[in-house]
This record gives C-alpha cells, sequence and structure tokens, in this order.
C-alpha cells in the first residue's frame, strides 16, 4: 500500500517528540458512584480536527466540559498551550465552545448574538458589530443579522452558533455533536463547510459525535471512547484498518468477528484454529502471540470476494450459500451462510461485473487475503 | 350522539351561571338607582359619584393600591431569588426545608399566616424596635411573604424549563456569573416574573384576612373597610366600588394569561 508522503508538520502527532497542545493528563471525573470518564491521558496537537467518537454515556461529552470549564476533574490535569487550567474559570479560558442546542439567545438579534463574546471583552459596540458583520458573511448569513434565532432555520441556526464561537478566535474551539439537529443531506455539505472553515482559520478544533462517519470525514485523528475510556486513539484510516480492540473494530462500520486459536508460526505464515470459518485460517506472522493462545480475527465485508468457482490463488477460502441480497445501488450486500453454520456479511461494489450477478441460494466461495483477518488481543 | 348534543350546552350554561351569576347581579345593581338593594329603581351612576365622594374608601383605595405596588415588587425580588437558589445552585445544606418552607404560605390557612405574622412584628417590635407599630409596612411585609411564595412557584418552573446551555454559553463567551444572571437569565424568565408580579398585586389586592392581622390604625386597606362597611349593612357604594375592582382585576388577569400564552409559544 503506498501513499504519498505528507510532511511531519501537518501530521505532528506522528512525531512523538513533539509537544502537544492540549495536554490531557490522567483525568477522572466521577458522580457520586458513577466513573463517566476514568484516567484518560491524550494530547491534541494545533491545527487538528480531534474526534471525540462513542455511543451515548461513553463520557464524551463529560470529557469535553471539563475543557469547557463546566466540569472540574476529580482528579488529574488539563494544559491548554503549556497553561494548567485547573482553576480557571469557563469564562476566563482560552476555549469556546458550540453547544448541542445551539444555545442561542432566544432574546438577542443574530447580530447581536454573535457580537457577544466581544462586547464582554470590552470590545466598542460600533467594532463588536463590525467584526459580527464579517463573521456572519464568512458563515453566509450576512442579511440575517437583524433577526431574531427563532426566526431562523436549524441550518441557520447551526451557523450563527459556529460565528458566534468563533468570533473571538479562540486557541480551541470545542464542538458537541455540531450537526446532531441536521437533516443527512445539511449534514454532509456542512461536515465540509466545517473542515474548510478550520483549516482558513487554523484553530484546534475537538468535536464530540456519536456518528463514526461524520467522525471519519471529520477527523485528522478520532479518540474512540467507551466507558470512560478511550480505547484507541488513530487517524480515521488507522483506527479503520487497524482496530485494537474488538470494540472499536464493530463500533467503526460493519465487521466479521471470528474466535481463533494460535495454531502454528510458519517464518511467512502464521495459522490461526478457527472452527467458525470451517478450519485453518493463514495470516500475516505476528510479534507477541503465543502458541493455543484465544484470539479474535476482524474482518471487513469489503475486503471478502465472493465467486462460484474456487479461486486458484486465495490463501483463505470458505464455503458457503448466499441468504440474503440487498442492492444499495453503489454496491450489494450479502449475508452468507457458511457450511459450519455461522452468518458472515460481505459487500462487493456494483461496477461493471461480468455475468449473472451472484444470487439467492447459490453455493459460492468466500475468499480473503491473509492481511486482511486482523488478528486481534483484547 | 343526540344525548350529547343538548348535555354539553346545558352543562357550559349552568357553569356560567354559578360562576358568574353574582358578578353579573353585582354590576347591574351597581347601576341601581333605589338605595334599597333588593328593588331596581331604574338606571344611574348615582352611586359611583357618591363613591368618589368618600374619603374613607378613597383612603383605602389608596392605602389599598400603595400596599400592593409595593408587595409585588418585593415579591418579585424575593421569589426569583428564591427560585433561582433552588433551580440553579445544585444540593446546598437546608434546600429540602427551603423548598417546603418557600411553597408553605400557598397552602397555610390565611388565619394562621396572618397570626404568626402579627406575634412575629409583636416581638420584633419589643426586641428591635422595629417595625414600630403596625400599618403600611408591616402590611407590605406581610403581603409580600405570600406572594414571594407564588412568584417562586411561576419563576422555578421557568427557570427549570429554561435551556441551561444558554447561561453556560454566555461564560464560555467571557461573561461573569452575575453578569450572565442579568444578561441571559433575568431577560429570559422576564415574561414570568410580569406575571408573577402581576398575580402578587392582584392577590395583595385581594387579600381580607392577613392584612386585619397585621393592619394598624390609620392603614386600612380597602377589603377591611368594605368588610366592615358590608358588616353594617349593605350600602349601594360597595357595589360600585366592587364592579370597578372586577374591571382591574380580570383586566391584570387576561394580561397574565396573555402573557403566560405568548410565553409559553416563545419558549417552543
Amino acid at each position: 500500500m503506498s501513499e504519498p508522503q505528507i510532511a511531519a508538520d501537518t501530521r505532528p502527532w506522528r512525531d512523538p517528540a513533539r509537544q502537544p497542545f492540549i495536554e490531557i493528563r490522567n483525568i477522572t471525573k466521577r458522580f457520586g458512584d458513577f466513573t463517566a470518564v476514568n484516567d484518560v491521558s491524550l494530547g491534541i496537537h494545533r491545527g487538528e480536527l480531534f474526534c471525540l467518537l462513542g455511543g451515548s454515556g461513553c463520557g464524551k461529552s463529560t470529557l469535553l466540559r471539563m475543557l469547557a470549564g463546566f466540569e472540574t476533574p476529580t482528579e488529574g490535569a488539563i494544559l491548554i498551550d503549556g497553561q494548567d487550567m485547573g482553576r480557571v474559570p469557563p469564562d476566563r479560558r482560552p476555549t469556546n465552545m458550540m453547544f448541542q442546542s445551539y444555545a442561542l439567545f432566544p432574546h438577542m438579534t443574530v447580530e447581536k448574538n454573535v457580537a457577544y463574546g466581544l462586547l464582554r471583552e470590552g470590545m466598542s459596540r460600533r467594532e463588536a458589530y463590525a467584526r459580527a458583520a464579517e463573521m456572519l458573511k464568512m458563515v453566509k448569513l450576512e442579511s440575517f443579522g437583524r433577526r431574531k434565532p427563532h426566526q431562523l432555520s436549524g441550518g441557520q441556526r447551526q451557523r450563527v452558533a459556529l460565528a458566534r464561537a468563533l468570533i473571538k478566535q479562540p486557541k480551541v474551539l470545542l464542538l458537541d455533536e455540531p450537526l446532531g439537529a441536521l437533516d443527512k443531506k445539511l449534514r454532509e455539505e456542512t461536515q465540509f463547510e466545517l473542515i474548510r472553515i478550520q483549516e482558513t482559520l487554523g484553530v484546534t478544533f475537538i468535536v464530540v459525535t456519536h456518528d463514526q462517519d461524520e467522525a471519519m470525514t471529520l477527523a485528522t485523528r478520532i479518540g474512540v471512547m467507551r466507558d470512560g475510556v478511550i480505547e484507541q486513539v488513530g487517524e480515521p484510516r488507522e483506527i479503520y484498518e487497524n482496530p485494537k480492540s474488538r470494540f472499536v473494530a464493530d463500533f467503526i462500520g460493519s465487521v466479521n468477528l471470528f474466535e481463533a486459536t494460535v495454531e502454528a508460526a510458519a517464518p511467512d505464515m502464521m495459522r490461526l484454529a478457527c472452527p467458525d470459518a470451517g478450519g485453518a485460517v493463514l495470516v500475516p506472522p505476528q510479534t507477541g502471540l503465543t502458541r493455543g493462545q484465544t484470539v479474535w480475527g476482524a474482518l471487513r465485508p469489503e475486503r471478502i470476494t465472493l465467486s462460484r468457482d474456487r479461486p486458484d490463488s486465495a490463501r483463505n477460502v470458505l464455503r458457503g450459500t448466499v441468504e440474503d441480497v440487498g442492492y444499495v445501488g453503489h454496491m450489494s450486500t450479502f449475508r452468507v451462510v457458511l457450511d459450519t453454520g455461522r452468518m458472515i456479511r460481505v459487500t462487493e461494489p456494483n461496477n461493471l461485473r461480468e455475468g449473472k450477478p451472484i444470487s439467492w441460494d447459490e453455493r459460492v466461495w468466500a475468499s480473503f487475503r491473509p492481511e486482511a483477518f486482523k488478528v486481534l488481543t483484547e | 350522539m343526540t344525548g350529547r348534543g343538548w348535555v354539553l350546552p346545558m352543562a357550559v350554561v349552568f357553569g356560567f351561571v354559578f360562576l358568574y351569576a353574582p358578578i353579573i347581579s353585582l354590576v347591574v345593581f351597581s347601576f341601581n338607582e333605589s338605595r334599597l338593594v333588593t328593588v331596581w329603581g331604574g338606571f344611574s351612576t348615582r352611586w359611583y359619584g357618591e363613591l368618589l365622594r368618600d374619603r374613607q374608601i378613597l383612603n383605602a383605595a389608596w392605602v389599598s393600591l400603595k400596599v400592593a405596588f409595593w408587595s409585588a415588587n418585593l415579591a418579585v425580588i424575593v421569589g426569583t431569588l428564591g427560585a433561582f437558589v433552588l433551580v440553579r445552585m445544585g444540593r446546598f445544606f437546608g434546600r429540602l426545608l427551603l423548598t417546603g418552607m418557600i411553597t408553605a404560605p400557598l397552602v397555610m390557612p390565611e388565619v394562621i399566616t396572618g397570626l404568626s405574622l402579627l406575634l412575629l412584628f409583636v416581638s420584633m417590635e419589643l426586641t428591635l424596635g422595629w417595625p414600630a407599630g403596625r400599618g403600611l409596612t408591616t402590611i407590605i411585609i406581610a403581603h409580600t411573604t405570600f406572594c414571594a411564595a407564588f412568584v417562586a412557584v411561576i419563576a422555578q418552573s421557568r427557570l427549570r424549563d429554561m435551556d441551561e446551555s444558554l447561561e453556560e454559553a454566555a461564560r464560555d463567551l467571557g461573561a461573569g456569573p452575575v453578569r450572565v444572571f442579568f444578561d441571559i437569565t433575568l431577560p429570559v424568565i422576564t415574561p414570568a416574573l410580569v406575571s408573577g408580579w402581576l398575580l402578587a398585586f392582584t392577590l395583595s389586592l385581594d387579600d381580607l384576612v392577613i392584612a386585619s392581622f397585621v393592619s394598624g390604625p390609620g392603614a386600612s386597606t380597602l377589603p377591611m373597610v368594605i368588610f366592615s362597611k358590608v358588616r353594617l349593612g349593605v350600602s349601594p357604594d360597595v357595589n360600585a366600588l366592587a364592579t370597578i375592582i372586577i374591571g382591574i382585576v380580570t383586566i391584570a388577569v387576561l394580561i397574565v394569561g396573555w402573557m403566560l400564552r405568548k410565553q409559553a409559544r416563545a419558549g417552543r
């Protein structure tokens, strides 16, 4: 797999010597008996668009609120640009937040909402309103300044909230489910709009979301959270291709998970005994595994190829029957029942395929390359 | 179906008669020429004229308006603070007690509220020397006490409905806690406070029992004067006065209702 080399300064997290811009050090937050965030440490670099991804109740919002200063960590410290935020109240932090509900002040006009942060800084009315007009222009709402928030559509309110949160040029912008309240089409457009604005201003963004597609599209890096713990941090591709745990593999995209036992390690190939897959599976050799150890294999549906005839070259081949076919336009999804009784999901792109497409109840061969079978120990 | 056809209108008519017949008869008789309440002597506004010449009633009306104005103002301040503390300050020592106490005047019999306030004022005068005697001040304090309870209930429900992230957003944009209260919280709950003020004003204007306990010589409110007049026999100018009060109260209630509806719509 060859990819163009990108200079290290656009991906500073790849350089371990680099000092992160935001340092979260062993942060724990407990509400009574409930531990919302459990000993999280994380470094986020300047100019990143970092996504905290996880299901509801995983602690991602609590972590964001601690960065904004609305919650005090039970233990641990947060440093922004080298400065300890421990005793700094929310109104003195170099962060601004965009709320999930947008939290536009209902009794103020749009321009006053946007200018509010500057007015509180003591800027003159004229200058603050001039800057607010600039911000509104950036989010393409220049003619809406005199309206009240309730006279705007959901998408327009979202942009006002963004303009208001950005006007003080914060070092860090915190976004809590920024696109959650928008419909699907608008959400896709707005994703790229957010990236454009982030790149133009160079502000560090931290986004909380439960939507994995959103995280994959937006993020420079993703932190997957579960039960108050960060399971994995990485670039979207890394998280998708090399999940570290079953949870991450399952949470990001869809996956077929197999239980297997390490059988033998040949110099070029490792053999796993996988009864569900109907025998042995060959994977590339890996360090840190011992004979007899139980592991999990994650196999992405798009990495499996279906064919009527047994493919000669493939190292891993499974036999099964197509139970169900779903046509989704650009691709088809298959549910194949293996002869072992195990059901797997397979997706294939619908580009020009020769011959008759594979259909219900056909006997098929499902094959995949050794690298496609990701071995997980957690 | 045919059954429902006449039962429902009947029920409505009966309900309206039950509620409004006494009031209507009072309004009608306030325009009665005759001195005898039970005899219709033709239409006249004579009693309204006579009312305007009655110094005692005019004085009492002025006292009542002053009391209602000041106790409504104070009740809005005290009630709002109480509601804010209960809704926004989280858990603190004595919170449950305060919750109970702030609504106690709503359910407490007026006689008990009046009596306990009287005892308080008397013992305060003995130990602190203030308030000196009973009069306008004590009535205002007493009315503030029970009106604040109503304001607190209204303000509490509005505060609970209010999106807390509005206040957080203002904090986030650089406003200190006090600034947030005046910039965001207060304007957002203002409609509730206005209706609370009007309610307090009306309640204060209506009150007879508590005022009777805590008033002193020279500070008789309108309900007190009317009550003592009626005990000596119903005089027609009281009808006229009652009609005017009904008019004022009706307008106030309509305004409160309209404001609450508007607020419900704005709060989506």
